[in-house]
């Protein structure tokens, strides 16, 4: 009799220890497949159709829209869109490299500053991106445009041609990358930079490190989890970047993301964008790889990168 | 937790000859003179500090918070730098020279380990930064990790390793470099008592075996005065007293410095003559080596040379007073007692002499040798 009761309350347990899961998983679960797992297959079953007469994906299968993101078409093979992937990873890669530049005296500066100040700084630092990242971009195109202060300057400086402006051009579009990104990178960093105890520095000194070499062997390796954490923040939404080369670019500055949107919406040829898509989800996970080892070595062992 | 003596003294047994040769170390004598150190306008950490240590001398700085005792390391450590005066460490002008390229090596109160380094990698580093080769290098890493018992340790990082397994990497880190002058800022600050007590010993005993001058920094008295060869006591950034710890139990130069040693017996006197004193105990008989010009100052009563109950030597000085509190601290008995009014403190080791009762009413006896006159 007992025994039996027994048995009966540990059936319910484990029944309602499932109901449980059930219900906390299920939601969470729903979102990811609903809003992630289908839409990617749905992408990559477009990426092996081929281009209807409307630009909308129907059967058969076929490679043609990578044979036509490798540049290969109907007048035979054009550089065209490696040079908007190479263009990609180099903006990418110049624009994630200066907003390293900018961003770790920022960081540094900020912990130096008395506690009351810092939240204060940190809150200056994000504040712009409260703004809508277009209207914060057309500013750009306002300030850099032909007859500008800068754009003059610039000129007189012989940097560039007469009447050009600084936008739109390469440069532009590095300019607002970084400017857009800097706080992914400052945030990280300064939360590196809080932990460090100052007196490591005096101690590495202490111990015959010149300031140079105190800095690169007391400091730098341990902000680097920071620093790793802001490239992965910044580089991966920069590589993917739509808006910024758009609008600064002035259609000469293509990256991968402005390839992908035409195909989906004027040039319409949805197979072609889905496999550039693919594309950049294969180059950013490449990418993310190549941090995790970068991060592991440098951080003796440990995981540094998320 | 291993014992350090044990490695000191089993090294010693094992190779001592050679280790007479290997371990004596160029110890440099430290001379200071007018420093000063001033922080924003009116925060004044040093005001003018002059100062000789020895070469090869376990020399304590000793004060308060806020005395100005570790501006003044780190200035010797080369991390601050003096607004006037001057520094000699081994007879060469130091004043300028930054830290990096001063042979002093620094323990840090918060030991200031580098957390993204294994243990071995943080007892090389100095090594590393001066240029020595890394056979070199491994030589006097393996064998310092081996010297602290902490050889099965090297590989590990430091954030895991237990308190006082810290306090000696920090220990090893400094002293792998050979340096003339080793600086401890409170190092044993964050220990737990027991582990602390043992450490102090330790460093003694090992400060004497390298011969290498230690400077020590420290709010704790006792501290001070178990490990230290001589104490320089200081208060707002000026040096009140430096004498060996007797001296300065025993001959405190003022009142702050009998405070600060822990001296709770100290009465006002309020007129004196060439052979006596008048405080509000009463009349007291002075040793006439203690006779000074002026009437003022202190009169300091040690509370162990205060014999309760029982009958008093003729030459002594005679109180009567009333046990207000007893204090049973097992190895002695600590009675606070009213003299005329004014408390005075006793304490008398627990040898099976009869202990008094709160409100016994007993005789105090003071030998005249006993009782220290100090400057206000």
């Amino acid at each position: 009799m007992l025994q039996t009761s027994q048995t009966a309350s540990r059936r319910h347990a484990v029944v309602s220890e499932t109901r449980h899961l059930l219900f906390t998983v299920t939601p969470g679960a729903a979102w990811i497949i609903l809003f992630l797992v289908l839409p990617s297959l749905y992408l990559m079953a477009v990426a092996f159709m081929t281009n209807g007469p409307y630009g909308l994906p129907q059967l058969p299968l076929s490679l043609s829209s990578f044979e036509q993101l490798a540049g290969v078409g109907f007048l035979g093979w054009s550089p065209g869109n490696l040079y908007t992937l190479l263009r990609s990873l180099w903006q990418t890669v110049v624009a994630t490299g200066l907003v390293v530049l900018v961003a770790y005296p920022i960081a540094y500066y900020i912990t130096t500053c008395r506690a009351r100040w810092r939240p204060i700084m940190l809150l200056l630092v994000v504040v712009p991106s409260w703004t809508n990242q277009v209207i914060r971009t057309f500013g750009w195109m306002n300030l850099l445009a032909p007859g500008t202060p800068l754009s003059n300057l610039a000129e007189m400086m012989g940097l560039i041609s007469p009447n050009m402006g600084l936008y739109p051009s390469n440069f532009a579009v590095t300019l607002g990358l970084v400017y857009n990104f800097l706080p992914f990178m400052v945030l990280p960093l300064y939360a590196a930079f809080e932990k460090l105890d100052t007196a490591q520095v005096e101690a590495a000194q202490d111990l015959y490190a010149k300031p140079v070499r105190a800095f690169w062997h007391a400091v730098f390796p341990q902000t680097l989890p920071g620093l790793l954490a802001g490239v992965v923040l910044v580089a991966i939404p920069a590589f993917g970047m739509y808006v910024i080369p758009e609008l600064l670019g002035g259609g000469k500055a293509m990256m991968l993301g402005n390839l992908v949107a035409t195909q989906f919406s004027g040039g319409s040829n949805w197979p072609l964008g889905a496999a550039g898509a693919i594309l950049m989800l294969i180059a950013t996970f490449i990418g993310l790889f190549a941090m995790r080892r970068i991060g592991k070595r440098l951080g003796g062992g440990e995981e540094v990168v998320i | 937790m291993t014992d350090l003596t044990n490695t000191v003294k089993a090294t010693d047994r094992a190779d001592g000859a050679d280790t007479a040769s290997k371990d004596k170390r160029g110890a440099s004598s430290i001379r200071m003179q007018g420093l000063r150190k001033q922080f924003g306008r009116d925060s004044v950490a040093l005001a003018g500090v002059d100062l000789d240590i020895d070469a090869g001398e376990f020399f304590t700085l000793l004060g308060p918070s806020g005395c100005g005792k570790t501006t003044l390391l780190r200035i010797l450590a080369g991390l601050e730098e003096a607004d006037d005066g001057q520094l000699k460490i081994g007879g060469k002008d130091v004043i300028d020279v930054p830290p990096h390229r001063r042979s002093v090596n620094t323990v840090f109160q918060s030991y200031a380990l580098f957390p993204h380094l294994s243990v071995r990698d943080n007892l090389a580093f100095g090594l590393r930064m001066r240029g020595e080769p890394a056979a070199e290098r491994n030589r006097k890493v393996a064998e310092v990790a081996e010297f602290i018992k902490l050889g099965s340790l090297v590989e590990r990082r430091v954030d895991q390793l237990s308190g006082g397994q810290k306090q000696r990497i920090a220990l090893a880190r400094a002293l792998v470099c050979e340096p003339d002058v080793l600086l401890l800022d409170e190092p044993l600050s964050a220990l737990d008592a027991g582990l602390r007590g043992q450490l102090q010993v330790e460093l003694q005993r090992l400060q004497k075996r390298l011969g290498v001058t230690f400077v020590f920094v420290t709010h704790d008295q006792d501290e001070a005065m178990v490990m230290s060869d001589r104490i320089a006591v200081l208060d707002s950034g000026i040096i009140q007293q430096v004498g060996t710890p007797s001296e300065i139990y025993e001959h405190p130069a003022n009142a702050f410095v009998a405070r600060f040693m822990g001296h709770d017996n100290l009465f006002a006197i309020t007129a004196s003559d060439s052979n006596w004193v008048d405080t509000g105990l009463g009349r007291l008989q002075l040793d006439p080596a203690e006779q000074r010009d002026t009437p003022d100052g202190w009169l300091l009563i040690r509370p162990e040379t205060l014999e309760l109950g029982g009958d008093v030597p003729a030459d002594y000085n005679r109180l009567e007073g009333t046990v207000e509190e007893r204090l049973y601290r097992g190895s002695r008995i600590e009675y606070r007692l009213t003299v005329n009014d004014h408390p005075l403190t006793a304490v008398a080791g627990n040898l099976g002499q009869r202990i008094h009762d709160v409100g016994d009413r007993v005789t105090i006896g003071i030998c005249p040798e006993d009782l220290v006159r100090v400057a206000a």
